[in-house]
């Protein structure tokens, strides 16, 4: 019976701790966000005296002629782009890694590891992107992405590749069915469940990222959702209720995506871990 | 066996690895290359001089610059020291028959989804000097707060601090998944025993998710050498230069026009990333085998 109330106790602690410490900080956003420009001065929990959401909503919005709309599709345009390159290219990749051991894949390898630890070397990126009259350009961000993700999606890919077995790649081979074939008719339906994973945990990094959009899309009109957010620290440095409200609204989409799947997030972020 | 060669040769293509090369190569690969070069060199994008090791020089003996390195070492020590620490202490918690489990999984858990822009800007907020909530709630109890972003003193242990918040939700989900893995026969041994709960934390927990230590203290001391977007949101590497990393400072550099002085500290973050982490992966991954 003491036992029982001990424990109680305890969860009741740690309960309260955790709520304190991951959620006050998210609480303070929302809470901001739907205050006044006077009230949310404060930056206090006090309770709302008026509810100016809508209009909040549509400051942050028509802000500098529409920026964050434009951001919101250049970020989409960016994530479902590189993603999608990512999926195909890497998938295909690690099945031929996995599947054709030998020298080439020891550089493959080598690689791989290589880009899980190597920072990219920003400016001559963009030297190499100017060359080619990418930079400045959502194509030059998109490959630049697709590039500087490719290897943990490969991690995730060629362990999963090892677990089909090699007689289904020889029955189909036996039908005739080989090659970019095999791997588009046969392997790359199976590899469903990793794919999904895939998509979602690098969906939320690049919808995330902050660095390279800063060196390689400078300018309003190609603006990221981040690199916005950051622009609007100094513009809103006295409109916190605004300066939330954006934080809400960019926050959103990895929310969703987290209510929705949290496990194959998790799952993924994991495995790429541990792998890794 | 030629012709099972053969066939693999048919069946696998190395085409199949195209496109995925030319990419990595060409948008990865080359940069990090030339970087090597750019980094001797006074660079504007469009012509370089030759210099030798005059960038380096400077980086290496410029006051502004050379406390990059130690509080880059500092923030990744730091960072992924705490974030072994407490993930390996939520990880326990958060296995253990608790009611409400799941959700406290996810709230430990969301702060990774978030940008880190975004967690910057908060964060920044809660600990401003007057008004922020960590002030207020430490003069509560009776501390007298300090602006913890704009004294030298605390500003990147207060960066750190925010970045382990944001962060050990990963570790915590990576212990929950090597402490998951260890079969339930070792702890029945020690029940049989009458082990206590610390014995049973210190003999079987912690050596045998040994494995998530490993993937933890890899992921985390190289995402905090090359850390940015947390130091560049909430101090830009202030006051004056004592928060700055490498990261940071290569931006600066890059803003102020010294490309090559910039891609010097590329190089330089790169031999230390390396002779960091390839060691390290080494030196634990050995005693994972030795386990």
């Amino acid at each position: 019976m003491r036992e029982g109330i001990r424990r109680l106790g305890v969860e009741a602690v740690v309960l309260v701790a955790a709520t304190v410490i991951f959620l006050i900080p998210f609480a303070l956003m929302l809470l901001t966000a739907v205050k006044d420009q006077t009230q949310a001065v404060d930056l206090d929990f006090a309770w709302p005296t008026s509810w100016p959401v809508v209009e909040n909503f549509m400051a942050v919005v028509e802000a500098r002629d529409y920026v964050l709309l434009r951001a919101y599709v250049n970020s989409t345009v960016i994530t479902v782009a590189s993603v999608t390159l990512l999926v195909i290219f890497a998938a295909m990749a690690a099945f031929v890694l996995q599947r054709r051991p030998g020298r080439v894949a020891r550089a493959a390898d080598f690689l791989v590891l290589s880009g899980l630890i190597i920072p990219p070397a920003v400016v001559p990126t963009i030297w190499l992107l100017q060359a080619l009259g990418l930079f400045k350009t959502l194509p030059g961000m998109i490959l630049a992405e697709v590039a500087f993700h490719l290897s943990f999606a490969m991690l995730l890919f060629r362990a999963f590749v090892a677990a089909i077995p090699r007689e289904l790649d020889e029955a189909a081979q036996i039908d005739g069915c080989t090659g970019f074939r095999l791997f588009f008719r046969v392997i790359f339906p199976l590899l469903r469940p990793v794919t999904i994973t895939v998509i979602l945990v690098s969906s939320v990094n690049i919808f995330n990222d902050f660095v390279n959009p800063l060196y390689l899309l400078p300018g309003d009109e190609n603006a990221t959702v981040q690199v916005t957010l950051y622009n609007f620290q100094s513009q809103y440095n006295t409109q916190w209720n605004l300066l939330f409200m954006d934080i809400v609204l960019i926050t959103i989409p990895p929310l969703l995506l987290f209510v929705f799947f949290n496990r194959k997030i998790v799952a993924g972020m994991t495995a790429g871990a541990i792998k890794g | 066996m030629t012709g099972q060669a053969a066939r693999r040769r048919s069946a696998y293509p190395y085409a199949l690895y195209l496109p995925a090369a030319v990419v990595f190569l060409v948008i990865f690969l080359v940069p990090t290359v030339m970087a090597f070069y750019f980094a001797l060199t006074r660079w504007t994008l469009f012509d370089s001089t030759f210099v030798g090791l005059d960038n380096f020089r400077d980086f290496l003996a410029e006051q502004n610059l050379r406390v990059g390195f130690v509080n880059t070492l500092v923030y990744a020590v730091l960072t992924s020291g705490l974030k072994v620490v407490l993930g390996l202490l939520l990880g326990v918690l958060l296995t253990s028959k608790l009611r409400l489990r799941g959700f406290l999984r996810s709230v430990v858990f969301f702060p990774t989804l978030v940008s880190t822009v975004a967690v910057g800007i908060t964060f920044s907020m809660l600990l401003k000097p007057q008004t922020g909530l960590v002030n207020q709630a430490l003069a509560l109890v009776g501390i007298d707060g300090r602006d913890w972003l704009g004294d030298a003193a605390t500003a990147l242990l207060s960066v750190a601090l925010v970045d382990v918040w944001k962060g050990v939700g990963l570790a915590t989900v990576i212990y929950i998944a090597g402490i998951m893995s260890i079969p339930t026969e070792f702890y029945q041994a020690v029940a049989v025993d009458g082990g206590s709960a610390w014995h049973r934390f210190r003999h079987i927990t912690l050596p045998l998710s040994w494995p998530a230590t490993y993937s933890v203290i890899i992921l985390s001391f190289i995402g905090g050498l090359r850390s940015f977007d947390l130091i560049w949101t909430m101090t830009r590497g202030g006051p004056g230069f004592t928060s700055d990393t490498i990261a940071s400072i290569i931006y600066k550099q890059y803003q102020a026009g010294f490309f090559g002085l910039s891609t010097a500290g590329n190089v330089l973050l790169f031999l230390i990333v390396t002779a960091i982490a390839v060691p390290l992966n080494h030196y634990l991954g050995k005693r994972q085998v030795a386990m």
